[in-house]
């Protein structure tokens, strides 16, 4: 392990110096809990290496600095919870609309309205089905522990760019608000940040070029819909390219445990439990909930074996589960919503019940 | 006094006549043709430049086009 | 004869979408003269409101990032702060500035933000077909105020909304002028008013916003000539024109009056 780099962190703070070391170069925030710790990290080491930080008048504001900051070409983030994920939603469609690359980051707490401050899953629709208006997609990374938070952060901002378009980073409160030991990612170097001066503002003396026009109005419908079409050819990409998920024991499995983020941390649990008892549970995580691992759910529902989703919403995920086993196998539902965590010895019980009678 | 002339790019001019408005030579009246958006445009009646009533280059006709369809030019040497 | 009054090189040569006799194309120009004036075509960024000039990027010669409606002082704050030796102009009408952008408005010029607003007070919402602005006069008729405005309950519509004096109690503000496009005379005047404004933001002052009163023709149901008239008989005796607010220090001032910037 390097020392340097290993670090007892809590998760908000983890995705926070992961996205510097990323090479963040103006971050725009709006206090929220369970995701304060974030805007107060970038608060103290932002200024410290001549970043951009501003504590902006709410999220509406925060999403549309990172729309202006998004423009000139330099890596730039905001992060909120629920409610202020759902204030941003016209921006990130405006962002989605003229192919900026952004990140941001929702540690999802229960809802809806002002809901609770505890964790939940309750945003899934929200981040995989647009969220704001429109035909678009934004790149839904969700992580399962600190370490996980950081690494997809870092990643976030390569595929931002990579495809230029929004990324986000669906976690939790609980991810945001506990603290493991972690290795933090190597600082970027400047010089090797992508260079997007072809679409970009800003400089235009260096090159003498005609002016770059950063907007997302096209009033002709038809040349409206080549735009979103081409755009699609892009997601199209996407879906096959950058798909990311873990797999474990799924092959040899009686049932198989279908989880993200903090719910998989628990199935986790269950599924050690259940070996101990001699039931052999699979665990199937999606780490991209778009692009959602569709075919690789659907190879494994050919095993005939049932299917046990849990989630901490009244289940949304659940809807892609089903999309990709066309009814091959049952699929089965453990769900808390409003900020309660499922237990390990729940999730347990359900394995059981599913296995061995009643439930299939 | 200075002297001058302008020139009105007619396909431009949407007829708004603020022009005709702020001419303090009233040089400036409602064209007899229209161009081809149906707009009469603005036309500029051109004196000779001894002529006291001559256009003298203030330039209040290109401030309040809304559409910079005016250009204005001065008669060299003309005095201030 | 020798050109004194010429289409500037910032502006592009097109026909604007814009009304006959709208007060857009007059600050338009006097933007892109100033750009040209101070040689900075290359390094100016707008951003351009929702509302009639979202076409505005349309007929600029330089970049340009059109945000949500509201949220253009957001995108300017982080533009400026990232290419802060550009010029930034934040152009917004009187809804995107006074109505859903209100806070964005208040919060970038406390900030102290260092792009200049330039605000088009034409006291009615032009593109969306002539509905009550935050700044449509008392008794003045629009789409959603058949009437007349009126802000005794039960209609409660509010009072005309003084930006500038409102915005000269925040101490981020530096420079805020008012001026009007109806006769040459005060085209002139707002050009003064403009220039100080962009040179004082590449001096490094901020925040710094010039409010225009401009005419809409269409939505107020006039004439061009009569929405001027309109501008000198309506608008000026409440929107009073000159400069708001001006705490640029002496040295600017001096600076400007001894020569170059």
């Amino acid at each position: 392990m390097n020392r340097d780099r290993t670090v007892l962190m809590k998760g908000n703070e983890a995705i926070a110096e992961s996205a510097i070391r990323a090479g963040c170069g103006a971050y725009f925030g709006y206090p929220i809990t369970p995701q304060n710790e974030l805007i107060a990290w970038m608060a103290c080491h932002m200024p410290e290496s001549n970043r951009i930080f501003i504590q902006a008048e709410s999220e509406l504001a925060a999403i549309n600095m990172v729309y202006g900051a998004a423009g000139t070409g330099i890596r730039t983030m905001t992060s909120s919870s629920s409610p202020g994920i759902s204030l941003k939603q016209e921006g990130i469609s405006y962002a989605a609309g003229a192919d900026l690359p952004c990140v941001y980051v929702n540690m999802v707490r229960g809802g809806p309205g002002l809901g609770s401050i505890a964790p939940a899953q309750s945003d899934y629709f929200q981040s995989t089905r647009g969220g704001g208006h429109g035909d678009y997609h934004v790149l839904v990374l969700a992580p399962k522990s600190v370490q996980e938070a950081a690494d997809l952060t870092y990643l976030a901002f390569d595929l931002a760019d990579k495809w230029r378009m929004p990324a986000m980073i669906l976690g939790d409160g609980l991810i945001g608000q506990m603290m493991e030991s972690i290795i933090l990612p190597e600082y970027k170097e400047p010089a090797l940040l992508p260079v997007k001066s072809e679409w970009s503002v800003g400089h235009m003396n260096q090159t003498h070029r005609k002016p770059h026009r950063i907007t997302s109005i096209i009033l002709d419908p038809e040349e409206l819909e080549r735009k979103i079409r081409s755009r699609y050819e892009r997601y199209k990409k996407i879906e096959t390219e950058e798909i990311r998920f873990e797999e474990k024991n799924c092959e040899e499995a009686d049932v198989i445990l279908i989880a993200y983020g903090t719910a998989a941390r628990v199935c986790q649990s269950a599924q050690q439990s259940a070996a101990g008892q001699g039931i052999k549970a699979g665990l199937f995580r999606p780490i991209t909930l778009w692009p959602f691992p569709y075919a690789q759910l659907e190879q494994i529902s050919q095993k005939g074996k049932p299917i046990l989703v849990v989630e901490m919403s009244m289940g949304q995920m659940i809807e892609d589960v089903q999309l990709s086993v066309h009814d091959k196998v049952p699929v089965n539902l453990l769900s808390h919503a409003g900020g309660v965590i499922p237990t390990e010895e729940e999730v347990f019980e359900r394995l059981r019940s599913i296995v061995f009678g009643g439930t299939k | 006094m200075k002297r001058g002339k302008i020139t009105i790019d007619s396909e431009r001019c949407k007829g708004c006549y603020l022009c005709v408005r702020a001419c303090p030579m009233h040089l400036l009246t409602t064209g007899t043709s229209v161009n081809s958006t149906g707009i009469f445009p603005v036309v500029f009646l051109e004196k000779p430049d001894t002529n006291s009533g001559a256009c003298i280059a203030c330039g209040s006709c290109y401030e309040v086009c809304p559409d910079t369809a005016i250009e204005v030019y001065e008669q060299k040497g003309g005095g201030k | 004869m020798k050109k004194i009054y010429a289409h500037p090189e910032s502006l592009i040569k097109v026909q604007t979408k814009y009304c006959a006799g709208c007060g857009h194309g007059v600050v338009h120009r006097i933007i892109a003269e100033l750009v040209d004036e101070m040689s900075l075509r290359e390094k100016t960024i707008i951003t351009n409101p929702v509302g009639c000039a979202i076409w505005a990027d349309l007929y600029f010669n330089f970049d340009s990032v059109q945000p949500a409606h509201g949220r253009t002082p957001a995108a300017a704050s982080a533009i400026k702060r990232i290419l802060n030796d550009h010029l930034v102009i934040c152009y917004q009408g009187d809804g995107d500035l006074a109505a859903i952008g209100m806070a964005e408005t208040i919060h970038a010029a406390n900030r102290g933000e260092r792009f200049t607003t330039i605000f088009i007070n034409n006291a009615i919402y032009g593109m969306t077909g002539g509905q009550m602005a935050p700044t449509t006069l008392i008794h003045q008729k629009t789409a959603t105020a058949p009437l007349g405005r009126d802000p005794e309950f039960p209609a409660g519509m509010g009072y005309p909304i003084k930006v500038l004096e409102m915005l000269r109690t925040l101490q981020g503000t530096t420079y805020l002028a008012r001026g009007a496009t109806d006769t040459a005379a005060h085209v002139r005047q707002l050009e003064t008013y403009i220039r100080t404004a962009f040179e004082a933001q590449m001096a490094g002052y901020g925040s710094s916003m010039v409010e225009v009163l401009s005419p809409c023709p269409t939505n107020w149901g006039v004439s061009p000539v009569q929405a001027v008239d309109i501008i000198a008989d309506k608008m000026i005796p409440y929107y009073p024109l000159g400069e708001i607010k001006n705490t640029l220090p002496d040295t600017f001032r001096k600076k400007k009056e001894g020569g170059a910037l």
